[in-house]
């Protein structure tokens, strides 16, 4: 506890009033009882010259089988008549359960951009979310597409270059005032990258039509930075939706027919400020992480509210395990950087906090923004980290 | 004393070209100022012709960092179509190629080896630090963040701009890193930071220190960085056109005045240390400093120089762009060259020290 204090006092000069409310949400929180866990980090037999980046999505099929949905290689831009267009950045690799490589799917697809998840239905269909590209594509077992929900913005929007002091290898930097103007843009870009609880997330660069301002409500399948997928028993399909201006959930049937949207951006029940993760019970009820507003919602399948989850830090990525009685487990991220303030809840379905596990960092057992969470087995999990390009997979022992 | 005011004159004329409307006058050069120190011996060098080897149709483009490890084995980090990591061994025969592809790979701007032999990559085009394993074949940690790639979009095309106000895990243009004996890791940060961030062997962040100025302590394109054995750092404060040495908590220690502007440094192996530092020909070989650049100077730790190597241009034995060497053996240099798309073996003869011809 003292070497967490004089850290977070050493980093408070660095980073202000933030780290010092993290210092004391670390304190609250130390009455929930630990659990002991052991953990893989090397789990994967990547091919030569393959990497993992930064882990947005990580599931396991029945079978075992397990696929990471991460942003790696390089995004790209083409110029086009007065357009640019934007491609690649992202890549979907299956593993068998041992973590021997199996294959890579989706290789060039058109609306692998930029991964926030991935998701296994119950018939082992794979669904990848891609927050780039505003899309959410379903694929067979066999790896062939079934149905594509939401449109990628044709063109990326393009702003003049702002005038830079000097080229890149001159021996001096632009000039502060340059960079000071650069910096002010850039500082209110969106953030897309987990952390940064209750951050404001203006519109998406380039898909100005995918939104309707924040709150809107926006019908069918105008997504505005969409952050997972989930199904209830018949196969409805609900997206979250998302980190842009939307702020809600919404329903489609099985074939991809809209039904219904609801929330909007606030902090009432069923408003929403950053909607980053979901899922749903055996009974249809559905949990949605609202980052923002530090809590996770449950609804029933119709999008009346039920309930709220709270003390559980800020909710990035969300889990319920199988089986006969089960167990939420969500992913806090408190800094913008995962190396303070980091813990996995485990969480009855009635909002009882039952544990945690792991702290902030990267090393084993540490946690660098988890954004993606897999818990077929309730005491076998998957985690996958953003900025530790990696998925662990960890053990529990709650009975020690 | 009249050499310094013309290096003043010419910072003063670089700020003049460069400063647009408005800006707030801050020391910034246009062109690599002259080296002040003078009757500096002359350190005979011999330069290993086509000392590397590549396979058929693979080619390397701007060498921009050079390493080796334990076993002699040279690792080059360079942009060429994409930007690629090599090895060869010590015989310069190509060996294989590392992290292809990565995420954090798209600029390349050095590469080093820890006490380990775990190669570490510095990327000033995606921000980040990458630890790859002795063999190349995993990562073992990467510290900072690429930037949000939907934010990129929309800065298209490219001038995206800085963001980090030295924040503790963002780089804004990071540009080298080095290692104490404990494993911390010191990163020179960078073009659009100017400071030098410390980090635990953990990648835990420990603190940062300087801001961009030509006062004490401060820093104007830290451009590159060493630690000796005892824990103290070299900084190539390039735009400051000196050297200077901090303690390992960052406290400001020394500055070394007279080599010109440091673009690369290097503390080399050996019970006995020294400090290398090249005052290279600028990147876009400007001929108006082709005579008073591209040397590189053997320096005691503590500055006294003992002399120098090499001058400006293309032939073998000449230097455009030195952008980062390798001293493990004090006697052998690798030098990894921007302009000249190649890296070479320097090996020098110090023994046969020759007396400058001032």
């Amino acid at each position: 506890m003292k070497h967490t204090l004089a850290s977070a006092l050493a980093l408070s000069a660095a980073l202000g009033l933030s780290a010092l409310t993290v210092s004391i949400s670390l304190m609250a929180q130390t009455s929930v009882p630990e659990i002991p866990f052991d953990s893989n980090a090397d789990l994967f037999k990547m091919p030569q010259n393959t990497f993992l980046g930064e882990v947005a999505g990580v599931a396991t099929n029945s079978k075992g089988n397990i696929f990471v949905y991460t942003r790696t290689g390089h995004a790209y831009a083409t110029l086009g008549d007065s357009r640019t267009f934007y491609h690649a950045g992202s890549r979907l690799f299956e593993f068998s359960a041992n973590g021997s490589f199996v294959r890579e799917l989706g290789q060039d697809l058109y609306g692998f951009n930029a991964a926030q998840g991935l998701r296994v239905d119950p018939q082992d269909n794979i669904w990848t979310i891609d927050i780039g590209a505003n899309q959410i594509v379903k694929f067979d077992p066999n790896g062939n597409v079934q149905l594509v929900l939401g449109r990628k913005p044709e063109a990326i929007g393009v702003r003049p270059a702002a005038p830079r002091g000097a080229p890149a290898e001159s021996p001096a930097p632009g000039t502060p005032a340059g960079a000071g103007a650069a910096r002010g843009a850039r500082g209110a870009a969106p953030n897309t990258q987990g952390g940064a609880p209750g951050a404001a997330l203006p519109e998406v660069p380039g898909a100005a039509r995918g939104g309707r301002g924040a709150g809107a409500g926006t019908p069918g399948s105008a997504f505005s930075r969409p952050t997972d997928v989930a199904w209830d028993r018949s196969g409805n399909i609900f997206i979250a939706d998302g980190i842009g201006n939307n702020n809600r959930i919404a329903k489609f049937d099985k074939d991809g027919k809209f039904l219904k949207s609801w929330g909007q951006t606030g902090a009432e029940n069923g408003q929403f400020s950053g909607v980053r993760s979901m899922a749903t019970d055996a009974q249809g009820n559905l949990y949605v992480a609202d980052s923002g507003n530090k809590r996770i919602q449950v609804f029933d399948g119709e999008g009346n509210f039920k309930s709220q989850i709270a003390d559980i830090g800020v909710p990035q990525a969300i889990c319920i395990s199988r089986g006969a009685t089960q167990y939420l487990y969500s992913a806090h991220s408190g800094d913008p950087d995962g190396m303070i303030d980091a813990t996995i809840y485990k969480i009855g379905l009635d909002g009882k906090v039952l544990g945690k596990f792991g702290s902030a960092g990267k090393l084993l057992k540490q946690f660098g923004l988890v954004n993606s969470i897999d818990c077929r087995s309730e005491n076998e999990l998957l985690v996958g980290e953003m900025t530790n390009w990696r998925v662990q997979k960890l053990t529990l022992r709650p009975g020690k | 004393m009249k050499s310094l005011l013309s290096v003043l004159l010419l910072i003063v004329a670089g700020c003049m070209i460069l400063a647009s409307p408005g800006a707030p006058a801050v020391l910034t050069v246009a062109a690599q100022g002259r080296a002040t120190a003078t009757n500096v011996p002359i350190i005979p060098h011999e330069s290993a012709p086509n000392f590397f080897r590549l396979p058929a149709g693979v080619y390397t483009g701007e060498n921009m960092g050079i390493a080796t490890n334990s076993k002699g084995h040279i690792f080059i980090f360079h942009r060429s179509g994409e930007t690629r990591l090599y090895e060869y061994d010590e015989k310069g025969v190509f060996v294989k190629e590392i992290g292809r592809g990565n995420y954090g790979f798209a600029f390349a701007h050095s590469v080093r080896v820890d006490a380990q032999d775990n190669i570490w990559a510095v990327d000033e085009g995606t921000n980040m630090i990458i630890k790859f394993n002795p063999e190349g074949t995993k990562i073992l940690m990467t510290i900072g963040r690429r930037p949000d790639p939907l934010a990129q979009t929309a800065n298209m095309p490219g001038n995206g701009g800085a963001t980090y106000a030295n924040k503790p895990y963002e780089f804004g243009r990071p540009t080298d890193v080095a290692f104490d004996a404990r494993g911390n890791i010191f990163v020179s940060d960078g073009y659009d930071d100017a400071r030098v961030a410390k980090y635990d062997k953990d990648g835990r962040f420990v603190k940062s220190a300087g801001t961009r100025g030509n006062g004490q302590g401060q820093l104007n394109t830290p451009h590159t960085i060493a630690a000796d054995a005892a824990g103290n750092i070299y900084i190539g404060d390039r735009g400051n056109a000196r050297v200077q040495v901090w303690d390992n908590d960052l406290n400001f220690k020394a500055a070394y005045t007279n080599v010109g502007n440091p673009w690369a440094v290097c503390v080399s192996g050996g019970a006995h240390q020294y400090l290398y530092v090249s005052n290279s020909w600028p990147d876009s070989a400007p001929a108006g400093s082709v005579d008073f650049t591209g040397e590189i100077y053997k320096m005691e730790l503590d500055g006294k120089i003992i002399g120098k190597f090499g001058t400006a241009g293309k032939a073998l034995g000449q230097f455009a762009t030195t952008h980062q060497m390798d001293c493990r053996n004090p006697d052998v240099i690798f030098t990894a060259e921007i302009n000249n798309w190649r890296s070479q073996k320097i090996t020098l003869k110090p023994q046969a020290i020759k007396a400058a011809a001032q």
